[in-house]
């Protein structure tokens, strides 16, 4: 009986081809929304968590200057720090991995005919450590190149492809404005970070060849800090707050000239942004089925009174009311379900071709589609109950006199 | 279950049983009485015409005698089952189970082949698809439609279209067969072939017929005529006697 209703249902939403895809318009993109805010929103979740596996874990990193939040950003007003500040703190706090002072400067970087404009980062060994670098070949800095401030470095991917194409870099020597550096080192490529920044942009050299050859100065503008697993980085931030304070002088009740910044707190920061983000757009979404289940039950009231002869001849001839009823609801319930099937269709296929676009991974997950294929059938439902109880309750002397 | 109940296949009982059935209609000042006080009684495989002018309560009764509505006061006795007394599903199943019902305008589903309309009645009754779709083709072939069973009403005259639903009504095998100014909407020739129809199922067949008509021509089909005036039974005749 249940099969008989529904191929009833479908040829009745055949004959009205038209009007039956308008009515599920609301539903197809209602769930079409939801499907893809939420596989956008877990692809963008997943790729933040990953790249924080690239970043470094337990990262910290000590800037000079206070952070502020909100328009304007950073204002460096502190004093830079100095490679010492970078030892203090190695030596002074316990259950650190590794500390990285660094300084950078942006400059063309040349080989041949080639040129590029990049990042110039000058650091030590540390940095590869505490930023989750991996060298594709070639070797590190030696102790003797770091305190020497020798004249090589270790270029990114990106670099490598602009400046030598197919070429193998290896023992060549690149041009940083007057410094001719020997190119001992290659970087993994980490590709774009969810800022969508190119990560592979730039070349590391020793930091005081940095400060002497291309700074001109001593200076040291970030220093990264790791901790090591299970130590928390709640607790070293506030053991580098304390040095600091001390090493920079600044007196009791008088606000920190520098800050220090927990990459974890950063991404966990970001993530529940774009949780919060995915469930806004999920509700705006959920609304929309809403408006969509208002159509349906505004079409099944016109289609009942419509069909209100035919009513009362199946109620005439031996339909009780909850034959009637159940003929309405299952057609209202294969319309929603209908207006769900493709809009999930959409959905995953706008959310495949989003996540191209924005470069995050294509999460699919069943458990949503079956959420929203179920939610759109309870639209049917709700939405369709009223119209036919309307039907089944059809008087069968009144619906056979109506024209 | 409601089949058992309601099938008290006792002799004692006509099979239709109207005592002093009234019907009013609004409250107040607007409310009328289309019928007042009928007796009647129609047996197993009786023929009966009901007559009368607009308002005199034949349609009122039709309507009690197909439980499509109820006695305001007095009894409606089907096989001795009081009708009143019945919620409205109950007198759905008995429709289902022991009524046909012919109307004057046709009242079969459009855009649905005469096959699907015929079989209708049988879908509410639970029959599997290849059963109820022989008895479907036999009860239009009895109706003479052989052939025509994939058309739809709008491909059918209006004669074909009431020949549909007669075969509709019969296709179940009611007890009685309530045909409601069938011919209303029919020229002569393709009412005396409806008429001639219903005869020979109620010769042939022993099926029970009630007909309401304005037409005497076509109450003559009928053994017995019932004539209505002003909400009650004013004459019955038989075979041509007034009794």
């Amino acid at each position: 009986m249940l099969k008989e209703t529904i191929l009833l249902a479908l040829r009745e939403i055949r004959r009205n081809i038209l009007r039956s895809s308008l009515t599920i318009l609301g539903i197809v993109i209602g769930v079409a929304a939801v499907i893809t805010m939420v596989t956008l929103g877990r692809g963008a979740t997943m790729k933040i968590t990953s790249d924080i596996g690239k970043l470094g874990t337990n990262l910290l990193q000590v800037r000079p200057g206070q952070h502020r939040h909100g328009p304007g950003g950073t204002q460096s007003t502190g004093a830079m720090f100095k490679v010492e500040d970078a030892d203090a703190i190695a030596r002074e706090i316990s259950g650190l991995a590794a500390v990285a002072p660094m300084a950078s400067k942006t400059s063309q970087v040349i080989y041949g005919n080639e040129n590029w404009v990049t990042s110039v980062i000058g650091s030590t060994r540390a940095y590869l450590q505490v930023r989750n670098w991996q060298l594709e070949s070639g070797r590190l800095f030696t102790d003797g190149e770091l305190r020497g401030g020798k004249d090589v470095c270790i270029i990114g991917a990106t670099v490598r492809k602009e400046l030598f194409g197919g070429q193998n870099p290896m023992g060549n020597t690149i041009r940083l404005q007057k410094l001719s550096c020997q190119v001992i080192g290659l970087l993994e490529s980490k590709g774009e970070s969810s800022f969508g920044t190119d990560q592979d942009d730039f070349v590391l050299i020793p930091l005081r060849t940095l400060q002497r050859r291309i700074a001109g100065n001593i200076d040291v503008t970030r220093i990264y800090v790791s901790a090591e697993d299970g130590v928390s980085t709640k607790k070293v931030e506030q053991d580098i707050e304390r040095l600091m304070r001390e090493r920079r002088r600044i007196a009791m009740g008088k606000e920190d000239d520098f800050y220090v910044r927990d990459m974890q707190e950063l991404v966990s920061t970001m993530t529940g942004t774009t949780r919060a983000l995915t469930g806004l757009l999920g509700a705006v979404a959920a609304v929309s089925l809403l408006v969509g289940g208002i159509g349906i039950m505004n079409i099944m009231l016109v289609s009942v009174t419509e069909r209100t002869r035919e009513i009362g001849i199946r109620l005439a001839i031996g339909a009780l009311e909850q034959d009637v009823l159940m003929q309405f609801l299952v057609e209202a319930v294969v319309l929603s379900s209908f207006g769900g099937l493709i809009g999930i269709i959409l959905g995953v296929a706008a959310a495949a071709i989003g996540a191209h676009v924005l470069a995050v991974p294509f999460v699919f997950d069943p458990g949503i589609v079956a959420i929203a294929f179920l939610f759109s059938a309870a639209v049917g439902v709700i939405f369709g109950y009223f119209p036919a109880r309307q039907a089944g309750q059809l008087d069968p002397i009144e619906a056979l006199r109506h024209e | 279950m409601m089949k058992e109940t309601l099938s008290t296949q006792n002799s004692e009982h006509s099979l239709i049983e109207l005592q002093g059935v009234t019907k009013d209609y609004g409250t107040g000042s607007a409310a009328m009485q289309a019928l007042r006080g009928i007796d009647l009684h129609i047996g197993q495989s009786e023929f009966v015409a009901v007559m009368g002018p607009s308002g005199s309560g034949k349609s009122t009764c039709m309507n009690i005698l197909g439980c499509l509505d109820t006695p305001s006061k007095g009894a409606y006795l089907f096989e001795g089952v009081d009708v009143g007394k019945l919620s409205r599903d109950q007198r759905a199943l008995l429709r289902r189970h022991y009524l046909g019902f012919v109307f004057q305008g046709f009242n079969i589903l459009n855009r649905t082949s005469a096959l699907e309309n015929v079989e209708l009645p049988l879908v509410y009754r639970g029959i599997p698809v290849h059963e109820r779709r022989e008895s479907a083709l036999r009860a239009l072939e009895a109706v003479g439609l052989k052939g025509w069973e994939t058309h739809t009403p709008g491909e059918l005259s209006g004669g074909q279209q009431q020949r549909v639903a007669i075969a509709r009504a019969i296709v179940t095998d009611p007890k009685v067969l309530l045909a409601d100014e069938p011919t209303g909407n029919l020229d002569s020739a393709r009412s005396r072939e409806v008429m001639e129809m219903l005869g020979t199922f109620n010769r042939e067949y022993g099926l029970t017929i009630v007909l309401v008509t304005h037409d005497a021509d076509m109450a003559a089909y009928a053994k017995r005529i019932i004539r209505f005036l002003d909400g009650i039974i004013d004459t019955e005749e038989e075979n041509g006697k007034i009794l």
